[in-house]
């Protein structure tokens, strides 16, 4: 960066992770996107220290295997670029299964993006259910529930708080909707909801639709 | 078989329950995915250990950008899966696959394995294995694809002849093509597998096993290897690209974090220093070398093409490449204001060098210095024809600490002929001195980290004749090492004696040994190269299976009138140049650099025609006039 003081902007990108992007780690994705913004040749800006890092976060992590149609993250540019034109460069480079849906530039003061999430919503279609499984019942069982204690890496928790809402789509081919809490160190794990469910999440297909904010 | 739409519908099943599942996907930026039924060829471009490790690699780089480049062949990549992964395709009935479609293996034409270090044949063998396809060349068939293999340790073909139909000698740019344009030729001929044997053998740099038959004498040795068809060559004499194509730009970004994550441009293949163990030094002859506005030119498209951070300027000898201090400047006033870090490895030892890294200093990557003097006495270094002084590194490691790196990391080789324990006590002796001198400079935060392998006697150098060191002699010598170089101030690495072993004995062995790498992997050998996976009781036992003895491999000074085991190989390097060197080295005669005056080791006279047709500033070899003169 020559400029003595380039003029920061904050950039709020809204994009998909498609397939081809879903057994990619959260770590993994911010060097994606670092590429990504390299081949653009936007004018990042960067973080101060002995490795200067690109200034972008993402909202909150995407768990592997699982698709978006919605993930949302901040970019900070250390000079003018029109949205319109963030979004055509960024799509120009992205890689197989990354689009930026659009781009909203945002004051510079908000709070950081992960501190602001609330809700994350769901698609689950699930490619096979046991036979004789009701699912409609299953889920109101699961939902009447007080509590749902769950282990999950030797951590114990419970997961009926951290369901919002739960709702079937369909029973042919049987898909499910979900709502589920999405604060920092309170967040609740679709593939989980499955397993209370007694369904295998590897044979399901799950696609964050939503990521839900507090109001700023 | 399983078509693609199946395989990608069990692995997503599967790939939860495995580490890095974004190993075994593709689909990575600048992947090539050529629908299949619109090609004649499609070649499975194989590295036999992880995608970690084999993504980077710029061999198979190479030749996946020249075979997608033909509108009438398709090149898709596999890789080792690692032992989760196996086990759960195993289960499956998951085939490996190409990653781009998803093929299984044994639907491609032509699977071609690179060879780039021994130590990766049983995964080779693994491989074979999980694509269904029957092991041995003699067991399969025209259902089949064509197996072919190329690398470094493909200069000594034998040890994986059974498994391979053919094995490329040398560098793959041009000849992958006439393989590609032999097997359209001969799938349209109709006529048997033989026939494509034949025409495989004809061409150039193509080695066809089964068509060499090899004879022993009674004590083991080999009385000859011949020819039994008149198309196989005798002997077969490597290829060479005569001038470098332009490198390779788009290189694969893969979404998950590997080993590296770089640029790799090659501003030089071959190596004129001639130090007498190094096999890279004898089998890339002759030098050649890019022009530097190619290298940026490469640099920018690059950069352009994946957006990595970094960029590795490859060669055996940095310091030789001509416009190094140019190249150098040219890179640091282009990039230095883009957060990147360039890499510029193999360094000659002398201050011009820390001038050169000097110039790099808003792009150099952190951490240390790293030098070569792969020994530490003058006698040794005559010995392996490594012509610099003690004084000389100590002056270059002066200037090292004074441009403020702390750490400055020096290679050693133990193990080199005639090497006494005075000369590894030297190493530390060496070690202790740099030290010092970097405590007169920074102080107590001084490092030096020593980085010491064991010497092997590779096959086309001039020490291919000698043995190795014993186990024993190499544990005394280590035991010197790690009891010198104890203080926290030091870092020592070492290779454990029964890796060095297995990599003798692969890289010293004849066709017999095939019998070993085989039966080793029925034993349950694989990723050899990964230290918790490598049991050398494994290969011990598998040489006393087959009957054979791994010393005489590894530990038997050959005569010099031994038929080698790769004696039907050309490097174009004469073997009584190797000779004479071998008889140089025993009476520590340096042999200088063959920049400027040519020592006539053959490359000329081998490849005279080529050299005729090829720009001086592309071969560097010195002019055809003076060797007559000389």
């Amino acid at each position: 960066m020559s400029d003595q003081a380039p003029s920061l902007h904050r950039i709020r990108l809204h994009y998909t992770r498609a397939k081809e992007l879903r057994y990619v780690s959260t770590l993994d994705m911010q060097l994606v996107w670092e590429r990504t913004l390299r081949r653009a040749r936007l004018p990042v800006a960067f973080t101060q220290g002995f490795t200067p890092r690109v200034r972008f976060h993402m909202a909150c992590a995407l768990p592997l295997g699982f698709t978006s149609t919605d993930e949302v993250a901040d970019l900070w540019l250390a000079g003018d670029a029109g949205t319109a034109e963030v979004v055509e460069k960024l799509n120009a480079a992205a890689p197989p299964g990354l689009v930026v849906k659009e781009a909203v530039e945002i004051p510079l003061s908000l709070p950081a993006l992960q501190t602001r999430v609330e809700y994350a919503e769901y698609s689950v279609l699930l490619s096979e259910v046991p036979d004789g499984f009701d699912l409609p019942a299953s889920v109101e069982k699961l939902l009447r529930a007080q509590s749902l204690p769950r282990t999950r890496r030797e951590k114990a928790y419970d997961l009926r708080p951290l369901i919002d809402r739960l709702e079937v789509v369909s029973s042919t081919p049987p898909e499910l909707w979900m709502r589920l809490s999405a604060r920092e160190g309170a967040t609740g794990r679709a593939d989980e909801v499955l397993l209370a469910l007694g369904l295998d999440p590897t044979a399901a297909r799950i696609e964050r639709t939503r990521l839900v904010f507090k109001e700023d | 078989m399983r078509n693609a739409e199946q395989i990608e519908r069990q692995l997503d099943r599967i790939l939860l329950k495995v580490q890095k599942p974004g190993r075994y996907v593709g689909g990575e930026l600048n992947q090539v995915l050529k629908p299949w039924d619109e090609v004649k060829t499609h070649v499975a471009l194989v590295f036999p250990d992880l995608y970690d490790l084999g993504l980077a690699n710029l061999g198979l780089a190479i030749l996946y950008d020249q075979i997608n480049a033909r509108p009438d062949a398709l090149a898709e990549r596999a890789y080792a899966p690692w032992i989760d992964m196996e086990a759960e395709m195993r289960r499956a009935g998951i085939p490996l696959y190409g990653l781009e479609s998803k093929t299984p293996l044994a639907g491609f034409d032509i699977i071609g394995f690179t060879l780039p270090y021994e130590s990766l044949y049983t995964n080779v063998l693994n491989l074979l294995d999980l694509a269904g396809l029957p092991l041995l060349s003699s067991e399969r068939d025209a259902r089949h694809p064509l197996v072919i293999a190329g690398g470094h340790a493909a200069f000594n073909p034998e040890p994986m002849s059974r498994f391979i139909d053919a094995l490329v000698i040398g560098e793959g740019e041009e000849v992958i093509h006439e393989i590609i344009n032999t097997h359209q030729a001969w799938k349209a001929s109709g006529e048997p597998r033989e026939d494509l044997w034949i025409r495989l053998a004809r061409l150039p740099g193509v080695y066809v096993p089964c068509l060499y038959e090899v004879s022993y004498h009674p004590d083991g040795t080999l009385s000859g290897i011949q020819p039994t068809h008149p198309a196989a060559a005798l002997p077969v004499l490597k290829r060479v690209v005569a001038q470098l194509p332009p490198p390779v730009t788009r290189f694969l970004v893969p979404s998950i974090d590997i080993v590296h994550n770089r640029i790799a441009i090659e501003i030089m293949r071959g190596c004129t220093r001639g130090c007498r163990f190094c096999q890279a030094g004898m089998v890339t002859r002759p030098v050649r070398e890019r022009p530097v506005d190619e290298i940026l030119t490469a640099i920018d498209d690059a950069l352009l093409h994946t957006g990595y951070e970094e960029i590795a300027l490859l060669s055996l000898s940095s310091s030789d490449y001509t416009n190094i201090k140019g190249l150098v400047e040219a890179v640091s006033s282009r990039y230095r204001d883009q957060k990147l870090t360039v890499s510029l490895p193999s360094l000659r030892i002398e201050s011009f060098s820390v001038e050169l890294m000097e110039g790099l200093r808003e792009l150099r990557p952190g951490g240390g210095f790293t030098i070569a003097p792969e020994a530490a006495t003058e006698r040794m270094r005559q010995i392996i024809n490594k012509g610099i002084t003690s004084e000389q590194l100590l002056e270059t490691v002066r200037a090292i600490y004074s441009h403020g790196w702390l750490t400055v990391k020096l290679y050693f080789m133990i193990g080199h002929p005639e090497e006494t324990l005075d000369d590894v006590q030297a190493i530390v002796d060496l070690c202790q001195a740099v030290l010092a001198e970097g405590r007169r400079i920074c102080g107590g935060r001084a490092r030096v980290h020593a980085g010491v392998s064991t010497f092997i006697p590779k096959a086309h150098t001039p020490f291919q004749w000698v043995a190795c060191d014993s186990v024993e002699q190499i544990h005394a010598k280590q035991d010197i090492l790690r009891k010198g170089l104890r203080h926290s101030s030091f870092k020592l690495t070492w290779v454990d004696p029964a890796v060095t072993m297995h990599e003798a004995w692969l890289s010293r062995g004849d066709r017999r040994i095939g019998a070993v790498i085989q039966r080793a992997w029925q034993l349950g050998a694989k990723f050899d190269a990964w230290q918790d996976q490598f049991h050398a009781e494994t290969w011990l036992r598998a040489f006393a299976d087959v009957g054979l003895d791994p010393d005489f491999y590894s530990h038997r000074m050959r005569a010099q009138d031994e038929v080698l085991p790769w004696a039907h190989i050309s490097t174009a390097v004469r073997t009584t140049y190797l000779k004479e060197e071998l008889r140089r080295s025993q009476q520590g005669i340096l042999r200088a650099d063959c920049r400027d005056h040519c020592v006539a080791c053959g490359i000329l006279p081998g490849f005279n025609e080529l050299r005729m047709n090829t720009p001086p500033e592309a071969w560097k070899c010195p002019p055809v006039s003076q060797v007559k003169a000389r």
